[in-house]
């Protein structure tokens, strides 16, 4: 068995992952329940099944300006899908399009309230400074 | 091999159908967002398939353009977020577009017909009112008439 025949089969195998990825991608995004752990399903091939279908393409090309520009493309996404998914994730919190039920742990609901607390307690706090002067 | 390329294409065109599938049913617009971010990973996947398959190098600019800009539609849509009422997080079905076209058009109708009326009394109105200045005047034109006489 030659070099190119095992990269081209280990090609092929990384192919079928990352596809079977994006797969289990449209399933989770359809079955899943609310916007959060869709989100969480349709996250994965975007950075994961690219990065195998992105390798099996350099191992099909096997040439240096290829990989380059496969780099790219990887490095932009790694960029790029955290930026859109922080904010879908910000703005379903903020529009409360997400099932708070289903949340283990809802630490920015925990802040919001210290954060608005803390505000009422400063604002008594000067008040009382006022009636002093 | 040619099976394994041809079996990795059906699983990414059964992908791209359950995304699209979310991105209609929503139920909001992020859903609908997410959905179609999904399609787009399916579409970069396809391209980089056919590429690997027929080992051509001149689509890969495509995927690079993608990766660069295909995450401003959902950042965009998440910043024009807003809290939608239920009734407008789903698309409406024919009966219920009907149904809304009908009871608009009866209240277009309806404020029709009243500034109809309104114009019709403003008109009689006004007839009235010239109808009593000549009165006014043509009496005031014989009281003349009179004193003129007595003279």
């Amino acid at each position: 068995m030659s070099w190119s025949t095992m990269a081209d089969w280990t090609a092929a195998i990384l192919l079928l992952a990352g596809a079977l990825l994006t797969l289990a991608a449209g399933v989770g995004v359809l079955r899943f329940p609310d916007l959060l752990s869709r989100m969480h399903a349709g996250t994965k091939p975007q950075v994961l099944g690219l990065v195998l279908v992105l390798s099996a393409e350099a191992l099909r090309a096997r040439s240096l300006p290829v990989l380059g520009m496969l780099l790219v493309v990887v490095i932009f996404q790694f960029l790029t899908v955290p930026v859109a998914a922080h904010m879908v994730g910000r703005a379903g919190y903020r529009t409360d399009q997400i099932r708070r039920d289903l949340l283990v742990a809802d630490e920015l609901g925990r802040d919001e309230v210290e954060a608005e607390a803390a505000a009422l307690r400063r604002e008594a706090g000067e008040h009382k400074g006022d009636d002093q002067s | 091999m040619t099976v394994i390329y041809l079996v990795c294409a059906g699983l990414l065109l059964v992908a791209g159908v359950l995304a699209v599938i979310r991105a209609e049913r929503g139920p909001s617009m992020l859903n609908r967002a997410v959905g179609l971010d999904v399609f787009a990973t399916v579409v970069v996947g396809g391209i980089a398939l056919e590429a690997a398959w027929s080992r051509r190098l001149d689509t890969l600019p495509i995927l690079v353009a993608l990766s660069m800009v295909g995450f401003i539609s959902s950042t965009v849509i998440a910043r024009f977020a807003s809290v939608e009422p239920e009734s407008e997080r789903r698309i409406r079905t024919l009966e219920e577009v009907a149904r809304e076209d009908a009871l608009r058009r009866a209240e277009e109708e309806a404020a029709d017909e009243e500034e109809r009326h309104a114009v019709a009394r403003r008109v009689a109105a006004e007839r009235e009112a010239a109808e009593r200045d000549a009165a006014d005047r043509e009496a005031a034109r014989s009281e003349a008439a009179e004193r003129e006489e007595e003279r």
